[in-house]
């Protein structure tokens, strides 16, 4: 163990700010499609339109989805009693997750197969099921974090999940939802305005715009809400960062707009959040003047701004414990081994940088606008 | 199996395990994992087959080679389409379903995971949107340096995945640590090198290849006997046959269970696989046919080869074979000291400077597991009697006979793979591929085989390592979520039904595509809009199939 160079308590933190990347990584990347996917039917009317759509995430959802693939692995690989945890108390909401995921590859790939129209709405359907579900249930999960989760520990670390699906749909968690559902959709019509033109991008503009509106008015809402409505959970006993794994060996106290603790002690950190709601504001202004690359920038930014947010409130929970506030999860007792940690950190140290090299090559191979003519070169297209 | 609906029961007396609720668990990780590896083998062959045939098309420019590459490549994407759609279910469900097992090995286990991730899954994902949609923005070298690219990172996936699953059934590298109650990587390069990963990898992606090569075979002898798309269909039977008997050679002698001999409980599987109840001495012969005793002793007809069980369990013919009945003795005396280094972790956790304590765990600890078997019998493992010892020892023993046979088909198939492919490799070196109709259709008729044996390879892996999850080190009924009955009815029952909708679906399309046979697609070299000529792909909604 003496021979790992960086300690513990560094190793931990910097599997906090890397599973926060790659998180927001998923959200600004797999975002692009969600939204797509989400917009599918409202922005796009027919049938070619529809596949004009589907053509310009098409060639790189794929990849895109990997950040969500990537997230989880980290989760699993990191912060293990974080993904015991959460995977299997929110259980069916991640069904309901699943199911939705599983309808976006065979609906890009199924649909153009057959030009039954009948057949072609199902799976516009589908994919927007596949687009709007996860992007809104991925919020709620973030607000029912913040809200805390009913679980506990017994004596051997098996943990002890008491709520219910429906309990999960808290007022407060439905507007985090809403949040999510609001910045992946701005997200989703940036892109189809960067890529498309005519009547589809003007719809796309309305629909983005009115979004990223109501992104910003939810985004501010839950920010009063955090502040006066809602209990943070706040540390009171000394922590050892450094420490092996234990989340019984605290105490916890909730208090009344806690989660802006953090925000109090370090005022800079008021960044993420101007940057949340800047990044949105910008893109509904740039989407409104007709640019085609700022929105998706702007979006973008706003993405990160927003979950930074929420990340920061948190910190150093990971997943508070409603029931046994003790119990509750911080990156400082639910991570890996001091071991695991580092070797994990080599391997993305290397890799990472890898993927966003090939990815933003294969962004530029398929760069270019998208028109129902460009469709008919490829056979493989939807 | 209905009787136990209260899960409420688990947070009441944490001691109690809703086995019902494990029952549902185990089916359905079995059957959404045995579902994603229906996709999995053929993404493995097809993805280097595609990539050889688009070498020679680049090496020799021949527009038929193209021609080629994109058919097998739609089929490709359909098939890739439902892997991903199974794939990411399957990383979910560790958390969902096995909660106790995420926290207890995912020092271990979840590292390799993210690692495929991050390495292979971003290389294949990424890539393969190039793949089909890149062929006429990149140069021809381009786009197959990018086909072998996709080939590469599902290999590469494999080994991570294989890696991670070789671990629980040979859980080297790693230690419990009392203080968080969890196995911890101590030595990492041992959990890479773990010879039963490697060893499984090789087997794995050899399967897909021979999976990958019989799928081509099948379908250009299909198009052969009807005089079809001759010329695709010849030149993919002589490389789908060339490649496919390499394959299966190497599937054959590089078989998964070489690495069996590694550990007590892969000697478990083996002597279960072979339903030998007794030790038998070096070289142990092979049981051919044998007939299950009603009791579910030793079986008492037998037809067995001399020799040739020491060659195919232990590679060589002096080392013995362990039997059933030793084996079971051999987990007694484990389950004992398990009690030993139960009592002794209590202590531990109760006060955690007891150092008499840790002495005790540290000579102990490897048996652990085989205390946690108890478990299934009374919380306080530490005073169990000698009859719950007895029976948590018997638990030890996978079910014998749906492994015996499983492994029969499995072998059998493999060997005749090796046959088949020798057979049509012979044929194709004379000329004469298409000389006989009967034999043709036969060909194509043998399309299913290979899942036959992959999916029996599987239980055989899996079921074979009954009653753990890892290997000596934690039962699999103790490693469940605290989920509830209804939890569990609701996910099987939409898993089963959208699983069952999309491969009606996905078999209905792959018919439609291998029906319209492969098309001609024009492309320029560069990007230029104006050298496009499509001459297969209808446009207008109205036209009746999109996408060769």
């Amino acid at each position: 163990m003496s021979a790992i160079p960086l300690d513990y308590e560094t190793l931990r933190l910097i599997w906090w700010l890397l599973l926060g990347v790659l998180l927001i990584g998923f959200a600004i990347m797999g975002g692009r499609d969600l939204g797509v996917g989400a917009l599918l039917p409202f922005a796009a009317r027919t049938d070619e339109e529809r596949r004009v759509l589907l053509n310009v995430v098409g060639p790189t959802w794929e990849g895109n989805q990997v950040w969500l693939v990537l997230g989880g692995g980290a989760i699993f690989a990191a912060f293990p009693p974080l993904y015991a945890v959460s995977f299997s108390g929110f259980y069916l909401a991640m069904i309901v997750i699943l199911l939705a995921l599983i309808l976006r590859p065979v609906g890009f790939k199924f649909r153009g197969k057959i030009s039954d129209p009948r057949w072609r709405q199902v799976w516009d359907w589908a994919l927007f099921v596949g687009g709007a579900v996860p992007a809104l249930i991925f919020g709620v999960a973030v607000g029912n974090v913040l809200l805390g989760a009913p679980f506990h520990f017994d004596g051997s670390m098996r943990a002890f999940y008491t709520g219910n699906f429906f309990q999960l749909l808290m007022p407060f968690a439905l507007l985090c939802g809403l949040v999510s559902l609001g910045m992946i959709v701005t997200q989703g019509a940036a892109v189809i305005v960067g890529r498309t033109s005519g009547l589809l991008a003007e719809r796309a503009r309305t629909h983005g715009t009115l979004a990223g509106l109501l992104t910003v008015v939810l985004f501010a809402l839950g920010g009063f809400w955090v502040a006066f409505g809602l209990n943070g959970y706040v540390i009171t006993s000394a922590v050892d960062p450094s420490a092996p794994i234990n989340p019984l060996n605290k105490t916890v106290e909730l208090v009344r707009g806690g989660w802006l603790a953090n925000f109090g002690a370090h005022p800079l950190m008021i960044v993420a959040p101007l940057l949340g709601f800047a990044g949105v504001i910008i893109a509904v202004l740039a989407l409104q003047a007709r640019w085609r690359l700022v929105p998706l920038l702007a979006a973008s930014a706003g993405i990160f701004g927003i979950i930074s947010t929420a990340g920061l409130s948190l910190f150093p929970f990971l997943l508070p414990s409603s029931t046994m506030p003790n119990a509750g999860l911080t990156l400082w007792d639910a991570s890996s081994s001091h071991l695991t940690l580092f070797i994990m950190l080599l391997v993305t140290v290397v890799f990472l940088p890898i993927v966003l090299l090939y990815t933003g090559y294969v962004f530029r191979v398929m760069r270019g606008p998208v028109s129902a003519a460009s469709l008919t070169k490829n056979p493989n297209a939807y | 199996m209905l009787a136990s609906r209260a899960s409420s029961s688990c947070e009441a007396n944490p001691a109690m395990i809703d086995m019902t609720v494990v029952e549902l668990s185990r089916w359905q990780f079995a059957a959404t994992a045995m579902y994603h590896f229906i996709f999995v083998p053929l993404t493995l062959g097809l993805s280097f087959l595609m990539a050889i045939m688009e070498s020679v098309y680049v090496m020799t420019g021949r527009e038929v080679w193209r021609k080629a590459t994109l058919f097998w490549g739609t089929l490709f994407g359909v098939n890739f389409a439902m892997g991903v759609a199974t794939g990411i279910v399957m990383e979910f469900q560790f958390g969902m379903n096995w909660s106790y097992y995420s926290h207890y090995v995912g020092d271990v286990f979840g590292a390799p995971l993210a690692i495929e991730g991050l390495m292979a899954f971003f290389l294949e994902a990424t890539f393969v949107g190039l793949f089909l949609f890149g062929w006429d923005r990149m140069s021809k070298v381009g786009h197959l340096v990018v086909t072998w690219l996709v080939a590469l990172g599902t290999n590469l996936s494999a080994l991570w995945i294989l890696i991670a699953n070789g671990w629980m059934q040979n859980p080297v590298g790693a230690k419990f640590n009392p203080d968080t109650m969890r196995m911890e990587v101590t030595d990492f390069v041992a959990v890479l090198f773990n010879s039963v990963a490697q060893a499984k990898f090789v087997h794995t992606v050899s399967a897909g290849y021979v999976c990958g090569a019989v799928f081509i075979f099948a379908i250009s002898a299909f198009y052969l006997a009807r005089g079809k798309h001759v010329e695709i269909a010849k030149r993919s039977m002589v490389v789908a046959a060339s490649f496919g008997l390499a394959g299966a050679l190497s599937v054959v002698v590089l078989g998964d269970e070489s690495g069996y001999v590694a550990t007590e409980q892969q000697k478990m599987k083996i002597a279960a696989l072979e339903a030998s109840y007794h030790t038998e001495e070096a070289p142990a012969p092979w049981t051919l046919f044998a007939l299950p005793e009603p009791d579910g002793g030793a079986p008492s007809f037998a037809i067995q080869i001399p020799w040739v069980g020491g060659l195919i369990t232990t590679r060589s013919l002096d080392e013995e074979l362990l039997g059933i009945d030793e084996l079971v003795a051999h987990a007694e005396t484990r389950i004992r000291s398990g009690m030993i280094a139960y009592d002794a972790l209590q202590k531990i956790r109760a006060d955690g400077t007891d150092q008499a304590a840790r002495a005790t765990f540290d000579e102990h600890w490897a048996d652990l597991g085989y205390g946690l078997l108890l478990k299934k019998y009374r919380d306080d493992v530490g005073n169990a009697t000698d009859a719950e010892i007895a029976l948590a020892a018997k638990d030890t023993v996978p079910d014998v006979w749906s492994l015996f046979w499983s492994f029969r088909v499995m072998m059998g198939l493999g060997f005749f793979f090796i046959a088949f492919f020798a057979f049509w490799f012979w044929k194709a070196s004379r000329g004469t591929l298409e000389s006989d109709k009967n034999l043709l259709w036969l060909s194509f008729f043998l399309l299913p085989t290979p899942w036959i044996a992959i999916e029996a390879g599987w239980f055989i892996a899996e079921y074979g390592r009954q009653p753990w999850v890892v290997e000596g080190v934690l039962p699999t009924f103790y490693a469940a979520s605290g989920l509830n009955f209804w939890d569990l009815v609701i996910s099987l029952g939409f898993f089963t039904t959208l699983y069952t909708v999309l491969f009606v679906i996905m078999i209905m399309l792959m018919v439609r595509i291998v029906k319209a046979g492969p098309k001609d697609h024009h492309f320029a070299e560069t990007g230029d809009e104006d050298d496009f000529v499509v001459a297969a792909l209808p446009v207008t909604p109205q036209t009746k199939e999109l996408g060769a």
